[in-house]
């Protein structure tokens, strides 16, 4: 069947803040979501409490507005259990990151098929503005009027060390850069982890000005491209090395070119990509964008799937009477 | 012998007689109750299984009370480290394990210390001897030795050098060192097998099976069982045999089984009934982890077993399965029932099918892990926040958990809820002989799933089913019903997110009826009364056995009194104000601080005599007869 974005969207009016950068991810993914050819009737999308957990109400397929931050669990439900299906999960970095942190890291290294959107905008927005996991420290927000004194999480680089097998990073407001991440994510099998910086223009905006703004873009966006050599800038004239254990920023004249890391997104070991993802720990200056890892490891659901029709074909389909007479019976007459 | 009987077929008294038997004395008797009791590292849990199992195959009626310690191993020796087995086998139809032990095996001081209290005067007691150096007893503390100064004098002693004999007999086996004495409980268990006249054929094949893999041990607990039986035969300090005659119980087939594999198995069979796969999802937790480990060995029955990263991700991923069209599980204890409350609520909202099982232990915490309790009931029927009503069933005993299981199962489906099915920690690990049921006879539980649009082209979600109130149940992957639901309140019909106030009332309302109308399509509460007593006693789980024994025992001595079971917590079954409205008292006998008393005084504002325990330990017959007759005086 071919859809159009409109066949994705519902009847029900989209209520985010006007200028929410969950608007232009919306459209993305209905857009990719028509583009792709996915069956509408096969997809699932989980969310869990916050702004961005409304989303599954504005999308024409199956969906559950859930529990702040037990979205992956409830999603790994349906996963394990058919399949079949095209399951995700969307939440914001306090829903996923904070309250759901453990349900996160886990779905992750059980490498579950879900495609898990997180949309961080690095604020507490339907609370109306307390710093969140990812605020950067010394924010000063309601909740911190002298400035946040956490410590912020890295999303990518706590995919990685929680063994996702696809980890990615893209902007709201760029759409082609996200739709190509939403197809790289659906063809992977496995959990894939999608950071998404979204801008809240109302209790953060401009959180992302040095990845999104007219000028500054040019200097801070570095483009992982799988096989490509890294190199950014409006001149192309930085590049990323190794360097002192870690990947680190250079001017590009002042290297060999054969030094400059070439990105390997499928590296089975996943120390390279994680350096790269610890270039940044924040949109606050040059931040590495595009997918960090995509390998392949067993997927959950599929194993559990093979495990239970194994047992069938070597037991059989299993008989209630051989069940409850298994530990022996006697009879009386 | 303490008083445990049937109130309704059995004479008063244990009957006993001796019988001569060349030179060993036989004496029968009516029932026994046996007590194993030894480190946690004395094998006594295996032990009193394999008794139970020779028992069972016998064809004795039997009932077990296993106890362990809540350290997986406390220092070896010390009295917190004593785990014990009790086991009350008869010849007719019993319900508990007993309450005092007529034959008590004590593998060492302080299993002796902790357990000589309850051994009836005279009782039988077999002690390990050589366990009974300075060091035990001093980690038991003991002052002196009590097999050598008198204080053991009141019973029929059996010192047994169980070490040497055990040494003895594996020799050649192939075991060695320290290996050697750990056959020393089959020793133990040959022993007891030949006092109540019964072979080793059962215990041998079972030994042969489970040790295959390893030869020398298999053939060292081969050695140490019959040198234990010989030893009964040979010594003349045994010199009389206890006969326990096969019960007569109801004709058909039986198994021995425990709360925990029945209900188990009564999930795998609400399953097959309803034509569904079935998902268990729990987080490891005493005493419920039995229930997955059984579980996740019948994959071929189509059961998906998943263990969470803890237990709200369980409830949620059973309810992410409620979704896909799964017969949704999930398996805890009460500390894990208070982390899945927010979960269940939005099954609740969500108006999924599940079922969630309690296995009920000592709290509040961490509390007593491994003894039952039944204080979680207050927390199933109103543990969680806003209004949230659901059905809440409870299994009386090992044998009565398949069905309620799947009767927890039936309710979830039809009625399209998540349903709380309390056990306890005592059914949950005690055993008994259960009649098989017909299963050809077992209800099909009807699903009807939708297949279709139910409003022209459009898919309603929460367009009722006005018998039952339930919503169409709609899969993902089935075109055309993509719809959505949340823990938002719902606009009923449409099921789209609503805050308008009168349909908050509305859908309130309609959750409300809907579970209590449930009362309609459960079985009356069916009272035992023969002669028209004042006095009502109202068990709900576990304390079944007791209360049907006690009230027995207190019929026996003249009381007039009347018992029922509580199967149906919430909806109370319809006919409870009759019932209770029959009788000037009503005794409500709880191992919590009077839970289900306070239910009932609420609801139907009448004067409840509660009788409360929380001793980690279930009630006795003695102790519910005491009350019976206390109360019957008043």
């Amino acid at each position: 069947m071919t859809y159009t974005r409109v066949d994705f969207q519902t009847d029900q009016e989209v209520r985010w803040c006007p200028g929410c950068g969950d608007y232009t991810i919306l459209a993305s993914v209905q857009n990719f979501m028509a583009n792709a050819g996915v069956d509408r009737e096969k997809v699932v999308f989980v969310s869990g409490i916050g702004c961005a957990a409304r989303f599954p109400y504005y999308m024409n397929v199956y969906g559950m507005h859930s529990i702040h931050g037990r979205a992956p669990a409830i999603a790994t439900g349906v996963a394990i259990t058919n399949p079949d299906l095209s399951v995700w999960v969307v939440g914001g970095d306090g829903d996923l990151l904070s309250i759901g942190g453990n349900h996160l890291i886990h779905a992750m290294r059980r490498n579950l098929d879900l495609t898990i959107l997180l949309f961080n905008n690095q604020i507490y927005g339907l609370t109306k503005g307390q710093y969140s996991p990812t605020s950067e420290p010394g924010k000063s927000t309601k909740s911190s009027p002298g400035g946040s004194i956490d410590y912020p999480f890295n999303p990518v680089s706590l995919a990685l060390g929680s063994e996702a097998t696809f980890v990615a990073r893209t902007l709201d407001m760029d759409r082609k850069h996200t739709t190509d991440i939403l197809t790289a994510a659906h063809t992977h099998k496995g959990a894939a982890l999608i950071e998404i910086y979204q801008n809240c223009n109302v209790f953060n905006d401009k959180a992302f000005i040095q990845l999104t703004g007219k000028t500054e873009r040019y200097a801070n966006r570095i483009d992982l491209v799988h096989g490509e050599p890294i190199i950014f800038g409006a001149d192309k004239e930085k590049a990323v090395v190794w360097s002192e254990g870690g990947a680190k920023i250079v001017d590009r004249a002042s290297v060999n070119p054969n030094d400059i890391i070439v990105h390997d997104a499928h590296a089975e070991d996943v120390s390279a990509a994680f350096a790269l993802s610890r270039i940044s720990h924040g949109p606050y200056g040059p931040t590495p964008l595009g997918v960090f890892r995509d390998v392949y490891r067993p997927v959950y659901d599929q194993v559990l799937d093979e495990e239970v029709a194994s047992s069938q074909a070597a037991r059989g389909k299993g008989d209630l009477l051989e069940l409850i007479t298994g530990l022996g019976t006697w009879t009386v007459d | 012998m303490e008083n445990d009987h049937n109130p309704n077929d059995h004479p008063p008294e244990g009957s006993q007689m001796t019988v001569p038997n060349g030179g060993v004395t036989v004496d029968r008797t009516d029932r026994m109750v046996i007590r194993f009791a030894g480190d946690s590292g004395d094998g006594m849990q295996l032990t009193g299984n394999r008794f139970t199992d020779a028992a069972a195959i016998f064809g004795n009626d039997l009932a077990t009370l296993p106890t362990f310690p809540a350290e997986i191993r406390a220092p070896a020796g010390t009295l917190p480290g004593v785990s014990s087995f009790q086991i009350q086998i008869a010849d007719w139809d019993i319900l508990t394990p007993g309450d005092r032990p007529d034959v008590l095996v004590a593998m060492n001081p302080a299993a002796l210390k902790v357990h000589l209290k309850d051994l009836i005067d005279n009782g039988i007691l077999i002690i390990n001897q050589e366990a009974f150096d300075e060091r035990n007893l001093y980690k038991a503390g003991f002052d002196s030795n009590p097999l050598k100064d008198g204080t053991l004098a009141g019973y029929d002693l059996h010192s047994v050098p169980m070490q040497t004999l055990t040494k003895e007999a594996v020799k050649g086996t192939g075991v060695s060192g320290r290996a050697v004495l750990r056959s020393k409980n089959f020793l133990a268990l040959g022993l007891i097998l030949w006092m109540f006249g019964r072979d080793t054929k059962v215990t041998e094949a079972w030994v042969a099976q489970k040790f295959r893999r390893v030869e020398a041990v298999k053939n060292a607990n081969l050695a140490a069982l019959k040198a234990g039986y010989n030893y009964g035969i040979t010594t003349e300090s045994f010199a009389r045999q206890i006969e326990v005659r096969p019960a007569e119980l109801p004709p058909g087939t039986y198994t021995n089984v425990n709360g925990n594999a029945a209900l188990s198995w009564g999930l795998i069979a609400g399953a097959r009934l309803a034509d569904l796969p079935l998902f268990y999802a729990s987080y490891p937790i005493t005493p419920a982890s039995e229930i997955l480990h059984e579980l996740v060995r019948h994959r071929n029955f189509g059961v998906k077993t998943f263990q969470a990263e803890d237990e709200i991700a369980a409830a949620g991923a059973a309810l992410g399965a409620a979704f896909t069209g799964s017969l949704a599980v999930t398996g805890t204890s009460g500390p894990g029932l208070s982390l899945k409350g927010e979960t269940i609520s939005l099954a609740l909202m969500t108006e999924l099918p599940m079922v969630i099982v309690d296995v009920q232990r000592g709290g509040p915490s961490t509390g007593l892990p491994t003894k039952p309790e039944q204080s979680d009931l207050f927390l199933a029927v109103w543990g969680r926040h806003g209004e949230s009503p659901l059905p809440v069933l409870s299994a009386s005993a090992p044998s009565d958990a398949f069905e309620v299981a799947i009767e927890a199962c039936r309710i979830a489906l039809k009625y399209m809820t998540p349903v709380i099915l309390l056990s306890d920690g005592y059914i949950a690990t005690s055993s008994e002989p259960w009649r098989l049921p017909d299963i050809e006879a077992l209800p099909q539980l009807e699903v009807p799933f939708a297949t279709a649009p139910n409003a022209g082209d459009k898919f309603l979600p929460y367009l009722r089913d006005l018998d039952t109130m339930a919503r169409p149940w709609a899969l993902p992957g089935v075109p055309g019903l993509e719809h959505r639901v949340g823990g938002l309140e719902k606009e009923e019909v449409t099921g789209n997110v609503s805050y308008d106030p009168a349909n908050h009332q509305l859908m309130t309302d309609i959750r409300a009826w809907k579970i209590a109308n449930i009362a309609n399509d459960i079985p009356d509460i069916e009272v035992d009364d023969p002669d028209g007593a004042d006095l009502l006693v109202l068990s709900w789980g576990s304390t079944f056995s007791a209360v049907k024994a006690g009230v027995g025992n207190a019929r026996s001595l003249g009381a007039s009194v009347a018992y029922a079971r509580i199967r149906y917590l919430s909806p109370f079954p319809p006919n409870m104000p009759t019932v209770l409205g029959n009788y000037k008292k009503i005794m409500v006998p709880e191992m919590n601080m009077g839970q289900l008393s306070r239910i009932i005084k609420a609801e139907f504002v009448t004067p409840v005599i509660s009788v409360n325990k929380v001793e980690g330990k279930p009630f006795t017959s003695d102790e519910i007869c005491d009350e019976i007759m206390k109360a019957a005086g008043q």
